[in-house]
């Protein structure tokens, strides 16, 4: 035999023996990791409201019941306000396959989805605010001084800027799904454009509507920047906000447990309502550009869906020109020598390094074990698989803010909560990003499986041979892919940093509110404007890493 | 080097409501040709005596060493898949010297041979393209050459030439047949072709769902008066039957 490698031992066997699936620890480790994070969140929750339930009980008073209403109040309003709009804008988008900057306003689409909450909230405040760009215009057509966006209305146009592109993007894809035969039998019918859309478009998109706006509800329902930065005030609370500041100003734990519990029973429904309706859960930063439909609108409706796509241009787009002019009206010199911006940066990109890689490391896992255990199985999925398999879903029924306020309650019967402020970033940032990165890999990781499993075990190519020779060369750029987003995410994130941070531990985003809550306004829009760059940079990255694959 | 006895001894294999059932002896540097219609279990077996399947119960050997609990790189046999017998962004010659070392370190000798199996199986000057770049019909010479230098007692052919156009699947099949004289060792092949099976094989296994259902010499099986489950799997297309 060659080389001498030849059966070195002879295991124990039996009949009926089945091998053990191998190389399942990284998964089970992603699992524990996820386990622990919820676990340790819940037992701080459960702790506290046993320990004071009287306390507890007299919290779900009126107010908790009013902020309840008010953030399914702003979630209904903002979903309606995205998915309505986006229909429409998806369906003038899908039926002009071939327009100069359509590919670039597809990407313009994407950008939302990395950019910063407070990012946007800021463009928001620099466009519609009192002293915003398009304050005197307001003024004069409002007839009097306009009142700036604060409130419910502030809220609502910024979560449309997030969602309108989301939901655009989901509904271009579920119009993609639809076969080129379908469109070529519907010219040769001669079908004009209401019975496509009633024969063709209308069903295909009605079927990924539910899923679609059940997503959008989800994160409106669980947002948490926009509301506080935007809000501005116990009129326009929701109970993401309101969590944090009975920690951070009230410092009433029983509150915070009474909020986090309803909190916890409203995103548990939500998801479980979105699993039926077979939602996305993560929506993958590319979009294939082009499609071989061919275009078929008259010049009617051309002209009607050329002033849809404006609108949605506009609006996606003016925030994002607003935070660059605001931006650049700051003293960007000045604001690039301070210690204090400088050390947040450093911070930032520490935690958003360190988050990266865990994220990376976890999802790999968890898609690993998932590929191994299908393809080992016979019959129906294990509990492991099953586990493997939607764990890093886990997040959105237990949002960064819920995890945060959870720990910080458990945590400061510990010690210093404040100290422990990068490990729990680290470790919400690195689960947050998690359903994103386990987006970007799975696909290119499971097909190679498919392809080169038999191969490799054929040709005894494992362990790190295996990860060397093989899995790396085919996943670099969807792992870089999901490296670079996940980065992203974590650096824009303003959420469990909120909770923690300090003067000694301060990010970005978390400088870039201080600023804005003392006013400094110019300071805010530079930081705004680094942070977006940063960002954006990464996306891009991102980006093009996926497209190569 | 010269081939082994292959021992399938009441084999049993189940996947999902499917269930297998083999038992066959193959003889040191015979050619088998196993066939039978497509889902009835031909992969399966295959895919039993290589190792990426383990049986329920029952009993493989090799060479007359039981082999039924070891993983795929530790039996003597080397299987060429219909396809994906090649990673994609390594180029021919390192796919050939991954069969003389998983870890891709290669002596001065290893890659001697890698040349030596690539000059045999007609890729000399291609060493340093990617597969990409080759013929389906030169992607599975490639992949003959890598079980050339893993020279191992047991060839598994899993319908490796199914794509490959009528005359290119001759010339393959003739060389799986010289490798053969050259080296004696031990195949079994999975064809759906009764021509493929004639010109290479001397005996046919006939699968059929999921258990042996015939095995003789290849003239009997493939002639007059073929055992009925054969003749229906053939048909009375005469091209198929063809002499």
């Amino acid at each position: 035999m060659a080389d001498g490698d030849g059966p070195l031992s002879r295991p124990a066997w039996q009949p009926g023996a089945r091998r053990a699936v191998p190389g399942l620890w990284p998964g089970r480790l992603a699992l524990g990791f996820l386990a622990l994070l919820c676990g340790g969140a819940l037992a701080g929750l459960g702790l506290e409201a046993a320990g004071d339930w009287r306390s507890l009980a007299a919290a779900f008073d009126g107010r908790v019941l009013a902020i309840a209403r008010f953030t399914l109040y702003q979630a209904v309003l903002s979903t309606a306000l995205s998915v309505v709009p986006a229909l429409a804008v998806a369906r003038a988008l899908s039926r002009h396959p071939r327009f100069f900057g359509r590919a670039a306003l597809l990407r313009l689409f994407a950008v939302p989805l990395a950019l910063p909450a407070i990012v946007a909230a800021l463009g928001v405040l620099a466009l519609y605010g009192r002293a915003g760009l398009l304050a005197e215009p307001l003024s004069a057509l409002a007839g009097g001084r306009w009142p700036g966006i604060y409130g419910l209305s502030g809220i609502l146009v910024a979560h449309v800027f997030f969602n309108l592109p989301l939901a655009t993007r989901l509904l271009i894809e579920a119009l993609q799904t639809v076969p080129a035969d379908h469109w070529r039998l519907a010219s040769q019918l001669g079908m004009g454009g209401a019975a496509q859309w009633r024969l063709i478009e209308w069903p295909v998109l009605r079927a990924a509507l539910p899923g679609i706006a059940g997503l959008v509800f989800m994160l409106c329902v669980t947002s948490f920047t926009i509301v506080l930065t935007l809000g501005g005030g116990p009129a326009a609370t929701t109970l993401e906000v309101a969590i944090y500041q009975a920690l951070r100003f009230d410092f009433d734990p029983g509150m915070a447990v009474a909020l986090t519990l309803l909190q916890l029973v409203l995103t548990g429904a939500i998801v479980l309502a979105l699993v039926r309706l077979g939602g996305t859960f993560a929506e993958s930063a590319t979009l294939s550009v082009v499609t071989r439909r061919p275009a078929m609108a008259n010049n009617g409706e051309t002209v009607l869906n050329a002033i849809v796509i404006a609108l949605a241009a506009a609006f996606v787009l003016a925030p994002m020109g607003a935070v660059v002019v605001a931006g650049f009206k700051a003293d960007l010199a000045r604001l690039a020598g301070e210690t204090a911006v400088i050390g947040a940066a450093a911070t930032s990109l520490a935690l958003a390094l360190a988050a990266a890689i865990l994220s990376v490391a976890l999802s790999m896992g968890l898609v690993a074990a998932r590929k191994r255990l299908e393809k080992a199985r016979r019959g129906r999925a294990s509990l492991l698989e099953l586990a493997s398999d939607t764990g890093a879903g886990m997040i959105l029924v237990v949002p960064p803010i819920v995890l945060g306020a959870g720990w910080f309650v458990l945590l400061r019967h510990v010690g210093d909560v404040f100290a422990l402020a990068p490990a729990m970033v680290i470790a919400v940032n690195a689960a947050m990003a998690m359903p994103f990165v386990v987006r970007a890999i799975r696909p290119a990781h499971d097909n190679a499986a498919e392809r080169h499993d038999r191969l490799a075990a054929s040709l005894g190519i494992r362990g790190f041979n295996r990860l060397r020779l093989v899995d790396w060369p085919v996943l670099r750029a969807p792992l870089l892919a999901g490296f670079a987003f996940a980065m992203a995410l974590s650096l824009g994130d303003l959420g469990v940093i909120a909770l923690f941070g300090s003067d000694s531990v301060q990010t970005l985003p978390y400088l870039l509110l201080a600023r804005l809550g003392s006013y400094r306004t110019a300071d805010a829009a530079g930081l705004a404007l680094l942070l977006a760059l940063l960002t954006l940079a990464l996306m891009a990255i991102a980006g093009r890493l996926e497209g190569r694959r | 080097m010269s081939g082994a006895t292959i021992g399938i001894e009441a084999v049993r294999f189940s996947y999902g409501a499917q269930a297998f059932v083999f038992d066959a002896a193959i003889g040191a540097g015979e050619i088998v040709a196993v066939m039978g219609p497509s889902g009835s279990g031909k992969s399966t077996l295959l895919n039993l005596v290589a190792g990426f399947e383990m049986p329920d119960t029952g009993r493989l050997t090799i060479d007359g060493e039981d082999v039924t609990g070891l993983a795929p790189d530790r039996r003597a046999v080397t299987m060429v898949f219909q396809e994906n017998n090649l990673f994609g962004h390594l180029d021919i010659a390192a796919n050939v010297g991954l069969g003389r070392s998983p870890s891709l370190r290669l002596t001065m000798e290893d890659r001697d041979r890698v040349a030596e199996a690539l000059a045999r199986t007609g890729l000399a000057g291609k060493a340093d393209r990617l597969p990409a770049a080759l013929s389906g019909g030169e992607r599975q010479r490639a992949a003959l050459a890598r079980a050339l230098v893993r020279d191992r007692p047991v060839l598994l052919l899993d319908e490796p030439f199914a794509s490959l156009g009528p005359a290119l699947r001759a010339d393959m099949l003739d060389l799986v047949a010289e490798l053969h004289g050259e080296r004696g060792m031990t195949v079994l092949m999975v064809s759906h072709h009764p021509g493929d099976a004639r010109r290479l094989g001397r005996r046919i296994l006939f699968v059929d769902e999921g258990r042996i259902a015939a095995d003789g010499p290849a003239g009997d099986l493939l002639g007059d008066n073929a055992p009925a489950i054969v003749a229906d799997y053939l048909g009375s297309d005469p091209g198929q039957r063809g002499r």
